[in-house]
């Protein structure tokens, strides 16, 4: 993990390279760095992590989705990278809005993203812009809704267990 | 040498001891040796003796959806668990030759189309055991992605509980499907969902 002087460095790096307005904020929490980005911005910032920094970060170890819901933004992409050299994390993040979630697919720069871009866009709906394949890849390809956002419903049955018996009276009839 | 004498209640067990030992000496002759062959001729049906046969010979399909499907290894062909002892562990790789289906495994959503073709692709008649909670009644997941358990889409005959159930376990479902197959002749899931005149003819 880079500390936090040097995650400010890195920030600042970007700053210079790729504008003022792409990182939108830092984080150092417990050892982990987090390098808060604009979604227009991801594949200038990682162009520039994997390609042009001093210590690239040349591996995408993993990419998914979250929902911060209530709070908004309310969906997020997260980036774990790595350098392999000096075995160095940085985690790359950027939150958009739920009414038109867009990312640039970063599958050009790191082919791996493939697959898990495709779990992200069919998990919680968010939209990679170039991706070569934008399919579903786990849920039926006619499935609707988007079930990893928190507002979801969980599907199932309802099951019977003591604490909601009284809500079906004479049940075992 | 000295000869000892024992009462021999009449029909008893002992009785047709002696008298098969008669006959295998050749103490039984003519008349009294058809009669003997008369009262002791194997009567079955025909129908009784296929059933019997189709029980002893049950055919898995080779067919593996999730964690069980590792149990179920170990119970259809590993040496501790043997289960050709029972005269079921020919795993066949397609449908067509198969009479069993064992379902090992959570059913998502995505995956019931493919195992109902399945099914539909198996001859009659054939059988479906549902191994442990997940394809019984989905197990603890209940949520969107899987099917609230495999008797929502297929007729099911056995149900097998455990997460996973013991090899053991999983032997005696079959046995027990044997039974069943042993038990009743007329044991098409057709006859007994009442469901003739939906077959398929294709």
């Amino acid at each position: 993990m880079p500390d936090a002087t040097g995650l400010e460095l890195i920030a600042q790096a970007v700053r210079e390279r790729v504008g003022d307005g792409a990182v939108v904020d830092t984080a150092y929490y417990r050892g982990e760095a987090t390098l808060q980005i604009q979604p227009t911005a991801v594949r200038e910032v990682l162009g520039y992590l994997k390609h042009d920094a001093d210590e690239p970060f040349d591996f995408l170890a993993s990419l998914h989705g979250l929902d911060h819901y209530p709070e908004e933004p309310r969906l997020a992409v997260h980036y774990q990278l790595l350098n392999r050299h000096r075995v160095d994390r940085l985690k790359v993040a950027t939150r958009m809005g739920i009414d038109d979630p867009k990312v640039p697919t970063v599958t050009d720069l790191y082919p791996g993203a493939n697959y898990p871009e495709r779990e992200v866009y069919d998990f919680f709906g968010v939209v990679f812009e170039g991706h070569p394949d934008p399919r579903r890849i786990l849920m039926p390809e006619d499935y609707e809704g988007h079930p990893q956002r928190r507002d979801y419903a969980i599907g199932g049955e309802p099951v019977l267990f003591t604490f909601n018996e009284h809500e079906t009276p004479r049940w075992y009839e | 040498m000295e000869v000892t004498r024992q009462k021999v209640e009449p029909g008893s067990l002992r009785v047709s001891q002696l008298r098969a030992r008669q006959m295998l000496r050749g103490d039984i002759e003519d008349t009294e040796l058809e009669e003997y062959v008369q009262s002791r001729l194997l009567t079955t049906t025909l129908d009784k003796a296929q059933s019997w046969a189709r029980g002893n010979a049950v055919w898995p399909l080779g067919f593996g959806l999730a964690c069980c499907a590792i149990e179920m290894i170990t119970a259809l062909a590993g040496p501790r668990n043997d289960l050709s002892r029972f005269g079921s562990e020919v795993t066949r790789a397609s449908p067509r030759q198969a009479d069993l289906l064992i379902l090992s495994g959570r059913v998502s959503v995505k995956m019931a189309p493919v195992i109902r073709r399945i099914y539909d692709q198996m001859l009659e008649p054939k059988w479906v055991i549902a191994m442990g909670a997940c394809s019984s009644s989905a197990g603890m997941f209940n949520n969107y992605a899987l099917v609230q358990g495999a008797d929502k889409f297929l007729p099911v005959d056995v149900y097998v509980p455990g997460c996973p159930p013991r090899p053991e376990a999983l032997t005696h479902g079959v046995m027990k499907l044997q039974a069943k197959i042993k038990g009743d002749p007329s044991l098409g899931w057709r006859e007994r969902y009442e469901a003739e005149g939906t077959e398929e003819l294709a």
